[in-house]
């Protein structure tokens, strides 16, 4: 035993003395590498590991430094395991920033139980309900995927512009679904527009007919759905046209799939619905630069994940140390203007400005911009289903 | 009189379609169980994942037929594959039988030692559907969808309500009146049907009169097994398959064996509708067929719904409470078959 204790004694020392040692920079990797999203985590994990190599290459970071990442999995859906995974990160392996986490639930958790009371930052690509604008963060939570709240917003004045009055509401049982319904339902109202019913449905279920059965009782010009694509919400979708209960649906993000259109075809079409979206020269170029590199860029979450890696590395430069408090006190800086505009693929020549004193504003793959809490205001594109397949109405 | 029918088309077609389709499921999973229970004298947890076995089964070789051409035409090609479904469960049933059951049975091993082993065999069966064919959904209907659309049924009868009747839907109660007549026709009638229930009256009788218990336990796993196959095919066509579905699906089916008196085959039947009918009956909201029937001005605002649908399966739950409590031995007097 006495053994056992000086052998790991020994190894936390080691381990110490690695961080210890200035030249490699931990930065944590926190996302749901198992469970719900686990298709889209990995490009997401890739993307801001692109970011990271890029830093370290350009040899420019303090004097040289390199930025190691570490994995950690939050499991989308468990806040215990992902509290935990996040706790290893901060103390044992002793992480200047955390890079995600990514389903809105597991990082309200982290953020409140592990990130915010050690002072470490936390920049989430994809976590996006409204409660996480208003937690109690001391400045450390940031993230580059807009709030629902807005979305929430865009679909309501969508719908406003069509001249629809009236609609029944369905909405994944969790925290994102539960946070776009009620920004969606008080903006909607807020414009005049009237909730028959708001109803929530559960994921991964055989049968919706009781879900559609109540929804088509209370009527409604469409039905709005804020699910996800491959759950609940195709599910709804199925058995409300096959009993005529509805037609036309209006769709959150969640719902954006091709396996959407793949499965209802035209059944769909009339369909209309939002979704964030990058476009312009920032997203030219992080397709360029991912295509270089070999890693699939065009997956959802991707860029929001590459900028959120950036913003760190740049943060930890203005700040001239790589330190938990370096990061926290420059990411808004180096986030917004004033400063040279920095594009994906031109981080060396961010961190070059930043060392010679000089401001950046980073643009970045999503047009960077975090505004209120330290949250991105974002593009939302809104489109609409014609002959079975999605095409652009306009952006937002 | 327009808005009579108007009224009563939209029951039909939330309400009394999809519980008579649900229930025709639940009554042949329900039924699967009660054999088990009245024969073999256990709760056999694994039948709702034997159901996930036998609808996997089927599945694969309904893709094998998709690939090679073969269809059913306007039905779905998996009636054509399960024969092989059921085949397939069979064999795993036995298999577990063999390994298992019988070393239990050998040493005469009191109930609740059968149920948790069956516990484990739900597990197992679980994983092995899971490793073969994955946890996500399943799509493997094909044919025509519907024998009525709500569209065409509203053109055809100036209503302003649409009645859609979907082919699985059909399917489903059709295959099911057919079970389970052959069913009864082979209990009541045949030679090893009366066996079985000479067995599950009194064992030690049936011995003595030269029943093979053997055979009878044989009979008895091929029977719930095809029963379960069916089931869950159906269930898998008309709604969607997904492993964990058939999991979930182990409380209702429990339910309408209990309800209707477990152990008695007409009761598990009777025990599937009632849980159906109660779990959509009480989740709908009753807002436009009171709108349609209530003279002028007097619709109702609120959506009039009892529950909301998200305690379906607690109304599954409650009756099985209620019943166990007013009257354990079901509504069909748990008389064994």
């Amino acid at each position: 035993m006495k053994k056992l204790l000086l052998a790991s004694a020994a190894s936390a020392l080691i381990a110490g003395s690695a961080f210890a040692d200035g030249h490699a920079v931990k930065v944590g990797v926190i996302l749901g590498f198992t469970g719900p999203i686990e298709s889209l985590t990995p490009m997401m994990g890739d993307s801001a590991e692109l970011a990271f190599k890029e830093v370290s290459d350009s040899g420019m970071l303090l004097d040289g430094k390199v930025i190691e990442s570490v994995r950690a999995d939050s499991t989308c859906v468990d806040a215990a395991a992902a509290t935990a995974a996040a706790e290893r990160l901060i103390t044992s392996d002793g992480v200047v920033a955390i890079m995600g986490a990514d389903c809105s639930g597991v990082t309200t958790a982290v953020a409140n139980n592990v990130a915010v009371p050690n002072g470490v930052v936390m920049v989430s690509p994809s976590a996006t309900s409204p409660a996480l604008s208003t937690i109690d963060d001391k400045d450390l939570f940031f993230r580059t995927a807009p709030s629902d709240a807005r979305q929430g917003q865009v679909l309501a004045s969508i719908l406003m512009d069509k001249d629809i009055k009236s609609v029944a509401v369905t909405y994944t049982n969790n925290d994102y679904g539960k946070g776009l319904s009620d920004s969606f339902i008080s903006n909607f109202e807020g414009m005049g527009g009237e909730i028959t019913i708001n109803a929530a449905h559960e994921d991964g279920k055989g049968d919706y007919s009781a879900e559609v059965g109540a929804l088509a009782a209370a009527g409604g010009d469409l039905l709005v759905v804020l699910g996800y694509a491959d759950q609940g919400g195709v599910g709804i979708i199925q058995s409300a046209i096959d009993t005529g209960a509805f037609d036309t649906f209006a769709l959150g993000d969640g719902m954006y799939a091709d396996s959407l259109t793949a499965a209802l075809g035209t059944d769909l079409d009339g369909t209309i619905g939002t979704v964030p979206w990058s476009q312009g020269e920032g997203a030219d170029a992080f397709a360029a630069v991912t295509a270089a590199a070999g890693v699939n860029g065009e997956s959802s979450f991707t860029r929001e994940s590459y900028d959120a890696a950036a913003l760190i590395a740049l943060a930890m430069q203005a700040g001239g140390e790589a330190t938990r408090e370096a990061v926290a006190a420059n990411l808004l800086a180096v986030a917004n203007a004033p400063g040279e505009k920095i594009l994906p693929g031109e981080l060396a020549k961010g961190l070059e400005i930043l060392k010679n004193g000089g401001q950046v504003d980073y643009v970045g793959a999503t047009n960077v911009e975090l505004i209120g809490p330290g949250e991105a205001a974002g593009t939302y594109r809104e489109y609409e289903v014609k002959d079975g397949a999605y095409s652009t109405v306009q952006f937002r | 009189m327009t808005d009579i029918l108007n009224a009563f088309v939209l029951l039909s077609n939330f309400v009394l379609i999809p519980g008579l389709a649900y229930g025709s499921q639940l009554a042949l999973g329900a039924l699967g169980v009660t054999l088990i229970y009245a024969v073999l004298r256990f709760s056999n947890f694994a039948h709702g994942d034997l159901m996930a076995f036998g609808a996997m089964c089927t599945i694969l070789v309904t893709w094998g037929f998709q690939a090679i051409g073969i269809t059913a035409g306007p039905l779905p090609t998996a009636l054509l594959a399960l024969p092989f479904g059921i085949m397939g469960a069979i064999a795993l049933s036995l298999v577990f039988d063999r390994t298992v059951y019988r070393f239990y049975r050998a040493r005469r091993a009191p109930p609740v030692v059968f149920v948790i082993a069956s516990v484990g065999v739900m597990f197992m069966i679980n994983g092995i559907v899971r490793v073969i064919i994955g946890p996500g959904d399943q799509r493997f209907a094909d044919g025509e969808r519907f024998v009525v659309r709500a569209r065409d049924f509203k053109e055809w009868a100036e209503l302003s309500e649409g009645l859609t009747i979907r082919t699985t839907q059909a399917i489903t109660v059709i295959v099911a009146i057919v079970v389970v007549i052959a069913l009864f026709r082979f209990l009541n009638h045949s030679r090893m049907g009366k066996a079985m229930r000479a067995y599950s009256d009194n064992e030690d009788l049936a011995l003595l009169s030269g029943i093979n218990p053997d055979k009878v336990v044989f009979y008895t796993w091929v029977i719930a097994a095809a029963l379960a196959t069916i089931a869950g095919t159906l269930y898998g066509l008309d709604k969607s398959f997904k492993p964990f579905t058939y999991f979930q699906l182990l409380l209702p089916i429990f339910a309408s064996a209990i309800v209707g008196g477990i152990g008695n085959p007409v009761g598990a039947i009777a025990g599937g509708f009632v849980i159906a009918f109660s779990e959509v009956t009480v989740t709908y909201a009753y807002k436009k067929f009171l709108g349609y029937l209530a003279p002028g001005g007097m619709a109702p605002d609120g959506l009039v719904q009892l529950l909301s649908t998200d305690y379906k399966f607690a109304v599954s739950f409650v009756i099985l409470v209620l019943v166990l409590l007013i009257r354990p031995t079901g509504l069909f007097r748990g008389k064994v078959i």
